[in-house]
């Protein structure tokens, strides 16, 4: 098979059937095709090393009378990507499953199965994903003509885990309220003595309806709400959707701007990598590296504030451009506060690292191999430290990116350790990039009027934030309305991979292998 | 008699009034050795007077066990100040005071504390009950072991014996099974009293702990007793390391003067054993389960060569 390039793509497109196939935004190419033709389209893409990266709905009834649905096909570096737009008829509701070609796929199927009611045909597993037992039947909030609902009751049915029985096997239920100050998660353990043999997790305990509220909320207001998908990945989400209205709008942001969002994005990484490398020491009961690392968060969250007005980077991101603070920051001096807080992190790190007693407890630790990654769909930082070189700044870069030249920080082990080098790499080449910025960054305006949204009018915005790449696709309902927000956070492509993280692990590893990916429950629950 | 009963009480007192204490010093001092302020030392008098002052909740499923166990932990606690040479050599419950009682002292406690961990029915509680149980099966034969070594050379297993007769004889310090076993002893005392790198007693994380999880389900007084016992485990432990290795200013007179220098004497030496055990604690990372049975048959053949030496050394 030939390298994948867009003309490939594009043959393989036009050879299944495709209709309207056309060049999208840079390194896409996009069609439209009919529903059973998919699986098909699967196959030879598959065969070619694109699989599903993102499968969202749309309820377009009021418009085209069917649903919407579109596929994002890609290589793991998500470039070159098929677009892929599958109309299907409200009458029908139902579509085929790609749930035994790709694991991502089946769980953005089962998410549309349960909010939309739209059933993919042939999925082995449709248990609900989403939405919880206290959910009504045949209610699916995301269509559009339905009115909200009061009458939750607990369906009386434990949900139905899957279940290791024999001599000596024991269930652990953990969650969803935890002792620590985190979101909540239910994990359900089967263990033999201390070993897990197998962990299923129940997530969406907080499910609060974010998709929804974007197609209500005024669009002014929409950038906060981006922000808030995740509260340590503001910047991340806001940029990806920021972007996603940018592209719906034909519009762009100002260079200045583009300089500036990096700073922003990698600021965010800064204090969220140099945070996880202090919880995942500090659970290894090593208190120095957790003290020192939360204090460098802390200088971080200061310096966040200064360059932004806020300590978690809010409001500095905005349609256009940037807006606050950071469009007269001091960039050298933001470069040199950052290369002295980062040669501290990378001190700590040592002093922690060089602990055997720590490496000990990292090393072989959660261990996620190339191959399991690679089923699962495994993206971002735990990706590249399961071997997956792909990293959306540099494959498919957004803002400045693709004039900075990054350096993806790929690690073979997969395991505990590996993810905290991962880190520890991905803090320094972020001080490298903003030094970069400070010495290059253009001079000129950092915002720019957008051109009014085309009802109809959509757009994607992907970026590298700090856990992977975020997703937003945007679909205009007028020009200060919009008909759809999806958001994919890295943690939902991830958090199936810490259950075969764990596995032959013992019980009391699990909060470092969990640490080590840190996802997150809000990102996931929408 | 009257000085029998007086010193009795003084050694009750110092056990359960210098445990928060010494509990609270070890988090300030290692606090600071993290580079952190850290809490005042006297920190846990105030976590036990807020603890003491709220409802206790407990399970609908609890037996008169889980009720039971705080009271049993704090007695029995109690009750070891009157068998182990705090100040004086020949305390109350002296003519009682050998290692064998001690040892089962400490075990009542823990197989109270295991037994409420399963009472409440929580997996967390029964998790950290098969924990406890299996470190402290490894533990118990080590530190009969060492301070068999200790018995041995001093000709009796009667603590406040071997105190005295080192006291008389303090070269019998300088040798090399007396250090060994010293090692031994120290180590044990880690698993023993829930210390790093054995279990994490600051921990929020469930899966991980081993005492912390038989008590997750303990709140109000009888959390209050239930850590307040087990500060004053750590404090016993600190002591027997301190008194029965080191036994200089423990006194066999029940005046006052020479009481005075032993208590002065145990604050020093606790002193210094608390700045050890906070800098091994934060010098340690927590070791995997697994790894703490290593830990503890090495501090078991520790113990071992040390009762050997005794022999080959005569």
């Amino acid at each position: 098979m030939a390298p994948l390039d867009l003309s490939s793509l594009a043959r393989a497109l036009v050879e299944s059937g495709a209709d309207g196939v056309a060049a999208g935004a840079p390194g896409t190419v996009e069609a439209r095709l009919p529903a059973r033709e998919i699986p098909a389209l699967a196959d030879r893409l598959a065969r070619a090393g694109a699989h599903c990266q993102l499968l969202a709905a749309a309820d377009a009834r009021a418009a085209a009378g069917a649903f919407a649905l579109v596929y994002v096909f890609a290589p793991p570096t998500l470039r070159p990507a098929a677009v892929v737009r599958v109309a299907v008829p409200a009458a029908e509701a139902r579509f085929p499953s790609l749930a035994t070609r790709s694991f991502t796929a089946s769980r953005f199927e089962r998410e549309i199965h349960d909010l939309y009611g739209l059933v993919p045909v042939g999925h082995p597993d449709l248990r609900r994903l989403a939405l919880h037992q206290f959910w009504p039947e045949g209610y699916w909030p995301l269509r559009r003509d339905v009115a909200p609902r009061a009458d939750f009751a607990d369906a009386g049915q434990p949900f139905p885990f899957r279940r290791v029985e024999g001599e000596g096997l024991f269930e652990i239920t953990v969650g969803p309220v935890h002792a620590g100050i985190i979101e909540p998660g239910h994990f359900r353990f089967s263990v033999e003595g201390e070993t897990i043999v197998n962990l299923e997790t129940r997530l969406g305990f907080v499910h609060k309806g974010t998709e929804k509220l974007f197609e209500t909320l005024p669009l002014a207001r929409a950038p906060e709400l981006a922000e808030r998908v995740s509260g340590d990945t503001s910047a991340g989400h806001a940029l990806a959707f920021c972007q996603a209205l940018e592209a719906a709008s034909g519009g762009a942001a100002p260079p200045r701007a583009a300089w500036l969002r990096v700073v922003l994005l990698e600021l965010e990484r800064l204090y969220n990598h140099v945070a996880d490398v202090g919880m995942i020491v500090n659970d290894t009961g090593f208190a120095f590296g957790h003290a020192h690392c939360f204090r460098i968060r802390e200088e971080l969250l200061r310096l966040n504030a200064r360059v932004s007005g806020h300590r978690l980077l809010r409001g500095a991101i905005v349609p256009g451009g940037v807006a606050g603070p950071v469009e007269g920051a001091a960039l050298a001096d933001v470069a040199t506060a950052v290369e002295r807080l980062v040669a501290e992190f990378a001190e700590v790190a040592r002093v922690s690292l060089d602990n055997t007693l720590v490496l000990e407890r990292l090393q072989g630790t959660g261990r996620l191999t190339t191959r399991t990654a690679r089923e699962l769909g495994v993206v971002g930082l735990a990706g590249r430290a399961s071997g997956i070189d792909a990293d959306a700044r540099r494959d498919a870069p957004c803002a400045a990116y693709d004039a900075l030249g990054v350096r993806a920080a790929v690690h073979e082990a997969g395991d505990v350790l590996a993810r905290t080098l991962v880190r520890l790499d991905e803090a320094r080449e972020a001080a490298r990039l903003i030094r970069a910025v400070a010495g290059r960054a253009p001079a000129g305006p950092a915002r720019a009027p957008l051109p009014p949204l085309a009802a109809g009018a959509e757009g994607f915005g992907l970026v590298e934030a700090w856990r992977g790449p975020v997703w937003h696709w945007v679909v205009a309902a007028g020009p200060a309305r919009l008909a759809r927000v999806k958001v994919v956070d890295p943690s939902f492509r991830n958090w199936p991979a810490l259950e075969y993280a764990v596995l032959k692990n013992i019980v009391p590893d699990f909060p470092l292998c969990n640490k080590s990916f840190n996802l997150s429950y809000s990102g996931n629950d929408l | 008699m009257t000085g029998t009963v007086a010193i009795g009480l003084l050694q009750i007192l110092v056990v359960a009034l210098g445990a928060p204490l010494l509990v609270g010093v070890l988090r300030t001092l290692e606090a600071r050795l993290v580079g952190r302020r850290g809490p005042t030392p006297w920190q846990p008098y105030a976590d036990l007077r807020k603890l003491l002052g709220k409802d206790a909740v407990v399970s609908e499923t609890a037996s008169w066990v889980f009720r039971a166990t705080p009271y049993v932990l704090a007695a029995s606690m109690l009750v070891t100040a009157l068998v182990v040479p705090v100040l004086v050599t020949r305390p109350p419950l002296g003519f009682a005071g050998n290692i064998v009682l001690l040892m089962y002292l400490f075990m009542l406690g823990t197989f109270f504390l295991a037994l409420a961990g399963l009472d409440t029915g929580s997996a967390f509680g029964g998790m950290g009950s098969s924990r406890e149980v299996a470190v402290a099966a490894l533990a118990e034969p080590t530190v009969i072991l060492a301070v068999f070594a200790l018995a041995l050379r001093a000709g009796t297993i009667n603590l406040g014996g071997v105190v005295e007769r080192v006291e008389r004889e303090p070269w019998l310090a300088a040798n090399p099974a007396h250090l060994l076993a010293f090692a031994a002893f120290f180590i044990v005392m880690l698993a023993e009293a829930g210390r790093l790198p054995v279990d994490n007693p600051a921990t929020h994380l469930e899966l991980t702990m081993i005492h912390e999880a038989m008590v997750l389900e303990y709140s109000g007084r009888y959390l209050a007793l239930v850590e307040w016992a087990s500060a004053m485990k750590l404090f016993v432990f600190l002591t027997l390391l301190a008194n029965l290795f080191f036994p200089w200013g423990v006194t066999s007179l029940a005046d006052p003067v020479p009481v005075a220098l032993g208590l002065l004497a145990l604050a020093g030496k606790l002193a210094v054993l608390t700045a050890l055990l906070a800098l091994v604690e934060t010098s340690v990372a927590k070791l995997r389960l697994f790894r703490v049975p290593e830990l503890l048959s090495g501090s078991f053949a520790l113990a071992l060569l040390s009762v050997l030496a005794v022999f080959l050394l005569r």
